[in-house]
């Protein structure tokens, strides 16, 4: 919808390598600063600045949140815009330079055609430039620009700016980088930013300003189509798909298909208000009218017949971590891209990227600001490329259930395996007949509560009366799921989840085969429960919560895990060194100093009301 | 169009906020388009402080029957009962008050947890660093440590307990960008963009057009006719005009391509303290 053709940049550098300066200098020189802004620039100070009373301080133009201008340093993602004298638009994304905030350089990076680095030659080329330059490579920057500033400092001495094109250059070309520039400037005193410098006379290449101004975007129009679909328009009489298009072109008349669904309709209009164009490219929002109005619904991708994409549920992918808590191993997050939302696991770390050395490290875990290699499952096969491919199809973001905070952006790097490798067998004894010769409904009761609360004793002596009233039961106990199914496991909050997981898996066989299964789990972590829950239907999961205030709990100390905490030998036990997420929900909440034959007539009542 | 789509798929009950504004009058028009031939389907919102330009109120008005919206006017009513005016509490408490106490507190009432604005990046710095979905917690209070990382076309829409969404489809728009789409679109736009004789007061050198009889005068100013336009429109004591003869679109869009100055050096309520729009956002102001 832009009106003029954009070219997104990403600039980065470290917090002094005057990255400020020089975008602050770009836009002044382009006429793309209102005069009261260079005005407060001229008349502003920040305390420590060096700039001369009365010359304009080129770093205030950029810098925006008061508590950043306080320290000095950029702390997030800043948009900026430059008309360039090709009258295209330059967006630059100003990205920080600090080391803790790999994430926004990530965001930054992540729709950029091209990277601007900024290295400092006083300093010559530091861990931070490769950092930046490997972060913009995994994001899909093929273009960078390295712009070797303070020259001026030592003189213009060509061999300092030879020395950091001859370790940067190499390393660009391994990362995969296509087209690499590197010049000689002055952010403060403004050489060869605008205007060719006389004082590099070494240096005979274009200005920052020319180079950025033959910077071309990354399109993607020749390939096949994708079109995510992101609504459905109604009208009366009127029913069209809606979507932005991520990678290819459509026409009217196109033969399209829905990815995964052996649909196929026909493109019979482009629709659009007061026009209806003969076709549109990749970036453009559009409806389409289909023939025949096949049944398509908001996450689908249509796609070209000859170039389509084949849904899978295993990836293997590259994350950036961006959540305060670190990865968990088999809990289940939200994978959204674009309109399409599925629960998803990270299954297993392959390594981590050392982001300076490029080394890929052994790994267990992915923490803040972490970059690595992941497998990773979704509930469901989705139509995801190969970030490769497209930028826009090939990419997600993983969602923590229950904060709903963004934790990872992730890169497909290759389906895992074609889902449609393994069809899901259709039984010809079913659940309801299974049912229907025990006579009684399955489902599970998951008792949760703190170690010592009394979930095995209530849940014995609720399975006892179950039995006795002819109902088929297992129950499948915390302690001694992990003596045998489990017992790889441990109790860091990943493992945790994972321990969920599995005894979540086995209690839907079990229900699957006409049980009434009981677990007994600490379970403490809330998104782990409910990614249980969501394994079974409505009204088979009834989430039991035994509420017994610590110090009961602590008193009581059945397995001597509270005597062995106050002691330091147990770090993770819940209640004293991990939190527990008590239920918000639950169908059932029973007082732990209650007595058991109590709590347990309380679970058969409300089994037997199911 | 992709964010006002995605707004409107994403989440549960969306409004659009409708300040009257060329950007509003702008992101009106893209709506109409991202769900045409079908109806926008969320409703129009603009919160009146009861100080708006009686043309900016005439204009609104056209537009919802022209366009058959869904409009509902947000007023503070227990301020205005109050007595709360420019003149009476200054323009900061006058802003928190009419503005955004009483967006905050519409939104609530009628349980949006998405509301579509027309801010643009290019307005004033601290807005470069907002999200095109910017998130506010419980409150409305928008905390910029806990900003969302907006990354390609993805949007994580997952709201939890009190959480809203604020929307800025107009993110990447400039000024020019504004009137340029005005002009190859031929939209209709509130007659104070365009250059006419306006009864003008000079207060602390900003030109403020008298719009009706409620101005107070301080001691020794009186009105006399001047020929201004507006940039930007808000509450008539509080936005100032700039003196210009341009009184069609293409003089606007060329005295914009020559001039230099942003866009809200004339809003009154900004100049308090440079980063003052900063600590009216974290209080929930748009």
């Amino acid at each position: 919808m832009a009106l003029a053709p954009l070219v997104r940049l990403v600039a980065c550098g470290s917090v002094d390598d005057g990255k400020s300066t020089l975008i602050g200098r770009l836009l002044a020189g382009t006429g793309s600063v209102p005069d009261d802004q260079l005005q407060m620039a001229r008349t502003t100070r920040r305390s420590g600045s060096t700039v001369a009373p009365g010359e304009i301080d080129y770093s205030l133009l950029t810098d925006g949140l008061e508590s950043e201008r306080e320290q000095g340093i950029t702390i997030d993602v800043a948009y900026r815009h430059m008309e360039l004298p090709s009258h295209r638009r330059l967006i630059i994304a100003d990205a920080p330079g600090h080391e803790q905030y790999t994430r926004n350089m990530a965001v930054a990076a992540s729709t950029a055609d091209v990277a601007l680095l900024l290295v400092d030659a006083e300093r010559g080329v530091r861990t931070q430039t490769l950092r930046h330059l490997t972060i913009c490579s995994l994001m899909g920057v093929r273009h960078a620009v390295i712009a070797v500033n303070k020259l001026d400092a030592l003189g213009f001495d060509e061999t300092v700016f030879e020395g950091i094109a001859d370790t940067l250059l190499p390393a660009a070309e391994r990362l995969g980088i296509e087209r690499v520039d590197v010049i000689p400037v002055s952010a403060l005193e403004g050489d060869n930013v605008l205007e060719r410098s006389g004082r590099t006379p070494w240096y005979d290449g274009p200005t920052l300003l020319e180079i950025l101004d033959q910077s071309e975007a990354i399109t993607n129009s020749e390939d096949g189509l994708r079109l995510p679909v992101q609504t459905i328009v109604r009208a009366p009489g009127f029913r069209g798909v809606a979507g932005t298009i991520a990678t290819g072109t459509v026409r009217a008349g196109d033969r399209l298909e829905v990815a995964g669904r052996s649909l196929t309709a026909t493109v019979a209009e482009i629709v659009r208000l007061n026009a209806s164009p003969e076709s549109a490219e990749a970036g453009e929002a559009v409806c389409l009218r289909l023939e025949p109005d096949v049944d398509i619904t908001r996450g689908d991708v249509l796609t070209s017949v000859d170039d389509t994409c084949h849904p899978a549920d295993r990836f293997s992918a590259e994350l950036v971590w961006c959540g305060d808590e670190p990865l968990a191993h088999g809990r289940s997050y939200l994978l959204v891209c674009g309109p399409l939302t599925v629960p998803a696991v990270v299954t297993a770390v392959r390594h981590r990227l050392d982001v300076e050395s490029g080394s890929l490290e052994a790994a267990r875990l992915l923490a803040l600001n972490d970059v690595g290699r992941v497998d990773i499952a979704t509930d469901a096969p989705v139509p995801l490329d190969s970030y490769e491919r497209s930028r826009h199809t090939g990419s997600f973001l993983l969602v923590d259930r229950v904060t709903g905070d963004t934790v990872a952006a992730g890169m497909v790097r290759f389906a895992l395996r074609r889902a449609e490798n393994i069809t899901r067998q259709e039984y010809v004894v079913d659940r309801d007949a299974r049912r229907r010769i025990k006579g009684h409904p399955a489902g599970v009761v998951w008792l949760t509560g703190l170690s010592g609360a009394g979930k095995s004793t209530i849940a014995n002596e609720a399975e006892q009366r179950l039995h006795a009233l002819g109902v088929h039961t297992y129950l499948l106990d915390g302690d001694n799921v992990r003596f045998g199914l489990n017992k790889d496991l441990g109790f860091t909050p990943e493992d945790r989840a994972e321990n969920v997981r599995r005894v979540a898996e086995v209690a839907r066989l079990m229900v699957d085969a006409g049980l009434v299964v009981l677990v007994a789990l600490v379970s403490p972590f809330r998104g782990d429960r409910e990614a249980a829950r969501e394994l079974f239907e409505d009204g088979e999961f009834i989430e039991v919560f035994v509420d017994t205030p610590l110090d009961v709990c602590a008193a009581r100390d059945p397995k001597g895990l509270y005597a062995r905490a106050a002691a330091g030998q147990l770090p993770n036990l819940t209640g004293v060194g991990q939190d527990y997420e008590p239920p918000t929900h639950a169908e059932l909440v029973l007082s732990g100093t209650d007595s058991a034959d109590a709590s347990a007539a309380a679970i058969v009542a409300a089994v037997l009301a199911e | 169009m992709w964010a006002l789509r995605e707004a409107a798929a994403a989440f549960r009950r969306p409004v659009l906020l409708y300040s009257i504004g060329k950007d509003s009058g702008v992101l009106l028009h893209l709506a109409r388009k991202a769900f045409y031939p079908g109806p926008i389907p969320f409703p129009v919102m603009h919160v009146d402080t009861t100080w708006k330009f009686r043309d900016m109120i005439t204009f609104r008005d056209q537009m919802v029957s022209e366009y058959q919206l869904e409009l509902i006017v947000a007023t503070n009513e227990a301020a205005v009962a109050e007595g709360v005016t420019p003149f009476s509490h200054g323009s900061q408490e006058y802003t928190r008050l009419m503005k955004t106490v009483a967006l905050r507190e519409a939104l609530d009432e009628y349980g949006f947890d998405a509301a579509i604005g027309g801010s643009r990046r290019d307005e004033e710095r601290s807005r470069a660093k907002e999200r095109i979905f910017s998130l506010r917690m419980p409150g409305h209070r928008w905390e910029p440590r806990r900003q969302r990382p907006e990354l390609w076309r993805s949007v994580n829409s997952e709201l939890v307990e009190g959480q809203t969404m604020r929307v800025f489809p107009l993110s990447n728009w400039t000024e020019l960008d504004v009137w340029r789409y005005i002009r190859r679109e031929g939209l209709p736009v509130v007659p104070l963009y365009f250059a006419a004789e306006r009864p003008v007061v000079v207060r602390q050198g900003q030109l403020i057009v008298v719009d009706d009889e409620r101005m107070q005068f301080e001691p020794g100013e009186t009105s006399q006719q001047r020929l201004v336009r507006f940039r930007s429109l808000g509450c008539y004591p509080l936005s100032a005009a700039v003196a210009s003869s341009a009184d069609t679109l293409d003089d606007v869009i060329a005295e914009m391509e020559s001039s230099n100055e942003s866009e809200r050096a004339g809003r009154l309520i900004d100049g308090e303290g440079s980063a003052s729009m900063e600590s009216k956002k974290v209080e929930g102001y748009f």
